[in-house]
């Protein structure tokens, strides 16, 4: 499969999605001036990625910040993961938050109760 | 001649009493135009680099960089324009930032339809009325249910702002024709979060 690898700015998140490697990341900042465009070739690459998945598949979100429009296309990316476990594959979303990030964190448990799906909260230190 | 002379001493006097309403109220940025991704970017970098100066909390920089960009893509999504006016543009408003006491306060206004006021009006008056607890329900309820508009606009802008300051919203509606109001909405970050 095709690797994408996106370099963050300070307005858009870094991605890397790499089946091979099996790496599959979204970190950084997200509030990019058109969500609905940045998301679209990631929420495709999942779908392709899905009929094909590996063994086991572990997402990390990194994220430092997010808009409530990119909260949005994140769901999206979540419930394809979802879809995924439901159909029997093995997948864990790993949320990391910088450890004094009460926000951050509660945005992960937000998240975990809406999909299901084995779902993983990992804090971090800044220093 | 005498007319545009006093035209332009009206001019000098009010520039000087709007600077002197500005540091009344303890405003430090001001603006009325249109909300581009450019500006949002630059409103938030200037804000950041003051924080830093200031030696604010991250988790205040974090909430004020987050009601900033909600307050602000809100005009750039939702506002209206009044067809009398020349500049026939979408996405106008008045952003105002200032600081007073160590809290943050963050004030939005712009021209809607009328229309859409009682819509507004009652979203933001559900909102004022619920506890954190209420607000994570209706968040998680509205992120499921609603959909991306073709602006990019989740619905999610003022439960975020709520959430985040655990302040209540502070708005206004002013009534400009039969067809037009002017929406003012007013959130605060307080310093003891």
């Amino acid at each position: 499969m095709e690797v994408i690898k996106i370099i963050g700015t300070d307005d858009t998140p870094n991605v890397i999605l790499d089946a091979n490697n099996n790496i599959f990341e979204i970190s950084g900042r997200s509030l990019p001036e058109d969500v609905a465009s940045f998301y679209e070739p990631i929420l495709d690459w999942l779908d392709d990625y899905s009929e094909e998945a590996n063994k086991k598949t572990i997402f990390d979100f990194k994220l430092v910040y997010f808009n409530t429009a990119s909260s949005k296309l994140i769901l999206d990316i979540l419930l394809k993961l979802e879809e995924m476990y439901e159909a029997g594959k093995d997948v864990l979303v790993r949320w990391h938050f910088p450890d004094d990030d009460e926000d951050m964190e509660e945005a992960g448990e937000e998240y975990a109760d809406i999909v299901e799906v084995p779902f993983e909260q990992v804090g971090y230190s800044l220093d | 001649m005498d007319d545009n002379k006093t035209d332009i001493k009206d001019f000098l006097a009010f520039a000087y009493s709007f600077y002197k309403t500005v540091k009344e109220f303890k405003i430090n940025l001001v603006y009325e135009g249109e909300i581009t991704h450019q500006i949002i970017k630059a409103f938030t970098s200037l804000t950041e680099t003051n924080m830093e100066i200031d030696e604010e909390s991250t988790s205040i920089q974090k909430k004020v960089f987050h009601v900033m960009v909600e307050s602000l893509q809100n005009i750039s999504k939702h506002a209206d324009y009044l067809e009398t006016e020349n500049q026939r543009k979408e996405g106008r408003g008045v952003f105002m930032l200032g600081k007073n006491n160590g809290n943050y306060c963050i004030t939005t206004g712009n021209v809607i339809a009328r229309a859409n006021v009682e819509n507004i009006k009652n979203q933001l008056i559900k909102i004022n009325s619920l506890d954190k607890e209420g607000l994570k329900t209706l968040y998680k309820q509205q992120i499921r249910e609603g959909r991306l508009t073709h602006k990019g606009g989740a619905g999610l802008g003022f439960i975020d702002i709520a959430k985040k300051t655990g302040n209540k919203l502070n708005f206004n509606f002013l009534s400009l024709n039969d067809d037009f109001s002017f929406f003012v909405l007013t959130s605060t970050i307080s310093k003891n979060i």
